[in-house]
């Protein structure tokens, strides 16, 4: 509903002589994906296929009215080409040459008018692939408290055999061989070493979501198998969720929608203030994909940014969201009004906060977590929220989720945290299946690959 | 004056015959009977821009907040009676969304550039369109309806101030152009919605949420069915309330009320 469809997968390319007809260039969508960073937000992995009522002699296909595209059965329709001669799903739209064609004469055209953009050789065969043939993906289950959402499951049944662990457990003999690849979502099935032994033939682990710090990636690479994230998917609702976090804990409004709506409340003390968040000073660290557009956003708010990396940006990506480097992380903490974290949690950013630093911030500043509980040395940050070292924090996260009833961090008022929702909306979560979707075909089809996680 | 008080009446302006200025602090002088002090030669102050960032920026959060679900998230963080964090709990995406301006004044202005950042689109409705620009500095599309805003927007706006024209500008029947799946935001004043209409509106779902800094009255009755609803967040009108502001503020009407004693020009005078 709020974003435009995404890019067109064929696009129209002149003739070789000889050809009568116009041949379109099959761009298969993990090579379309592969490689870039930012601004294309959406693979369409959709394939809008629809059956009609057949006509004498097979299935007859017909194009709706509107526009002048084929729409194709609901199966899969596959392609194989030379020399590669794996099969491949033909994604995209047919042009629909004059009035309703049959099945046979769909194929008939595509294997002569078709190929395949990574081996441009022409398309040797298309077939249709039932269902059981399709590779087998590993979810916990769909729906219920921790499963796979159903439009996602819809999703991942258009490239691959759903496989829950309930039917892998009740089955495994049969079910083990067949599972090629297993959609992790919200950090579930847990991958351990007894897992992997009892799939001999997994070749990939698609994680839904950027962080993977839940999984072992040396020892998933000891069996041979490939992590896949999701970057690109989870990069703008992330940074959204920083700088809401950011002004909701900067304006108090937790505290503030509290008493508009307490029993108790008989007027509005006119000494209630919160701290401005325009031409404050933001540090940022961990200036990666979402860090940056974290920035671009506090730009707007004429916020002076600093921010500390591993690594320095480039000079035109400072400029441009007028990002001021800070090689010691120290002198972020004590220059910044809000301190936001945004890295991943690595040996080397566990407890990157802790009581030294929380010490170096003004008090009057706020932390702000969207990376990873464990990147904060939680008692240190509770010790100093009571102590008033800062003046309060926001945190997206914490460790572990959800923290325990009587952890002291939920009695504090001066705290604002959110069951980690950093990338639950309803376009990202579909995004991430879809990014997830497409590394993981890459991987089974041999292709480049858009988001690999190597271990270090 | 400090959050509407002291009330100018009659009776005040009658017994301070030496009165030369009134100071008000913030922007809106709705609650202030113009006729009534020119009438008594008493000159009077606001203090406009001074208010304008914070509550663009306050106009800022609730967005973020209403379509991110911050409140409630956040109550089910500390809720005792979490036990996990439900995977389908979802909010929706502000980045590609459209926001609809109404009032594109100073402080509509400045959330349209804060908006920007966010890769929202934006349309805006305004007695008078702003130059070409402006307009593209934004990337804002001029709604000479206000029809046209409602029904494209995913959020709506307000940030116009209260004249007798914009009194209920937002009522039953604006509401029901809105999108089912809009967001109302409102930090002008209370009354330029038709909050009998909004409380229908929300509860029947014509619309999908609500996020408010300010109503009508300031507080709530405890028993008004705003304040019981789950699709509406609302502040104590805190759309500038923040130190520095203040303090800028008060400096701001000392200037005012000094000019005004002095009889030299004063700054940000309302004629």
């Amino acid at each position: 509903m709020f974003r435009s469809k995404g890019f067109g997968l064929l696009k129209l390319i002149p003739l070789m002589s000889g050809q009568p007809n116009l041949a379109y260039k099959f761009i298969h969508p993990a090579i379309a994906s592969h490689g870039h960073r930012c601004h294309r937000r959406s693979v369409d992995y959709r394939q809008r296929y629809k059956t009609c009522p057949g006509s004498a002699g097979g299935r007859t296909l017909s194009a709706p009215q509107t526009k002048n595209w084929l729409v194709l059965s609901e199966e899969l329709l596959l392609v194989k080409c030379r020399p590669v001669l794996t099969w491949r799903p033909l994604l995209g739209h047919v042009q629909q040459q004059t009035g309703a064609e049959t099945e046979m004469q769909v194929k008939a055209r595509i294997k002569q008018y078709y190929w395949c953009q990574d081996c441009k050789h022409l398309i040797d065969a298309v077939g249709i692939m039932a269902e059981e043939e399709l590779p087998g993906v590993l979810i916990l289950d769909v729906g219920g408290t921790h499963g796979v959402l159903e439009d996602l499951a819809a999703l991942l049944k258009k490239h691959f055999r759903l496989i829950t662990m309930k039917e892998f457990l009740e089955n495994k003999k049969e079910m083990s061989k067949k599972i090629q690849s297993v959609f992790v979502f919200e950090c579930r099935p847990t991958i351990d070493r007894e897992l992997l032994e009892s799939l001999p033939n997994l070749k990939v682990i698609g994680n839904s979501g950027v962080g993977v710090d839940h999984l072992d990636l040396k020892m998933i690479s000891n069996f041979g198998v490939k992590v896949t994230n999701t970057p690109h998917a989870v990069a703008d609702p992330t940074a959204d969720i920083g700088v809401a976090l950011m002004l909701a804990s900067a304006r108090r409004l937790v505290e503030g929608c509290q008493i508009t709506v307490s029993p108790d409340t008989k007027y509005f003390a006119v000494d209630w203030l919160g701290v401005e968040v325009t031409r404050a000073t933001l540090g940022i660290i961990g200036m990666g994909s979402i860090g940056y557009k974290v920035a671009q956003r506090a730009r707007a708010f004429n916020m002076r940014i600093l921010y500390h990396n591993r690594n320095r940006r480039r000079k035109e990506e400072e400029e441009a969201v007028c990002a001021h480097y800070c090689e010691k992380m120290e002198d972020l903490l004590q220059q910044s009004d809000f301190v936001m974290l945004v890295v991943n949690l690595t040996p080397e950013t566990h407890k990157l906060i802790g009581k030294k630093e929380l010490g170096l911030m003004k008090p009057t500043a706020t932390l702000i977590n969207i990376s990873r509980g464990a990147v904060i040395d939680q008692d240190a940050l509770v010790e100093a929220l009571q102590n008033k070292v800062i003046r309060a924090a926001a945190l997206d996260v914490t460790y572990p989720e959800p923290l325990p009833r009587d952890h002291p961090l939920l009695k504090l008022n001066n705290i604002i945290i959110t069951p980690h929702i950093g990338t639950a909306t309803v376009q990202a979560i579909r995004m991430m299946a879809e990014e997830a979707i497409a590394n993981m075909l890459a991987v089974l089809n041999g292709q480049p690959i858009p988001s690999e996680v190597f271990p270090k | 004056m400090w959050y509407h008080k002291p009330v100018i009446n009659e009776e005040l302006l009658q017994s301070l015959p030496n009165l030369k200025i009134v100071a008000n602090s913030g922007v809106g002088i709705d609650h202030l009977d113009l006729k009534l002090l020119s009438s008594y030669g008493v000159k009077l102050s606001n203090t406009p821009f001074i208010v304008s960032t914070d509550t663009a920026d306050m106009g800022m959060a609730l967005m973020l907040a209403s379509s991110r679900r911050l409140v409630e998230g956040y109550q089910m963080a500390v809720s005792p009676d979490t036990e996990y964090f439900p995977a389908d709990w979802l909010g929706d995406e502000l980045s590609g969304a459209t926001l609809g301006i109404v009032g594109m004044g100073t402080i509509g202005y400045k959330v349209a550039e804060r908006a920007k950042a966010f890769e929202m689109k934006i349309l805006y409705h305004n007695r008078n369109q702003r130059n070409k620009d402006e307009e593209r500095a934004v990337g804002a599309i001029y709604c000479k309806k206000i029809d046209d805003l409602l029904q494209r927007s995913d959020f709506v706006l307000l940030s116009v101030n209260l004249t007798p024209q914009t009194h209920k500008l937002i009522g039953k029947r604006e509401l029901e152009l809105m999108k089912p799946t809009a967001t109302l935001i409102n930090i002008s004043r209370g009354l330029v919605v038709d909050q009998d209409a909004l409380v229908e509106a929300l509860q029947n779902k014509v619309i999908k949420a609500a996020a408010l800094d300010v109503t009508y009255p300031e507080p709530l009755p405890r028993d008004h069915p705003l304040l019981k609803l789950k699709n509406v967040i609302i502040t104590p009108h805190i759309g500038s309330a923040t130190k520095k502001t203040r303090r800028l503020m008060m400096e701001n009407m000392i200037e005012s009320i000094q000019a005004g004693l002095t009889g030299l020009p004063i700054p940000n005078e309302v004629l």
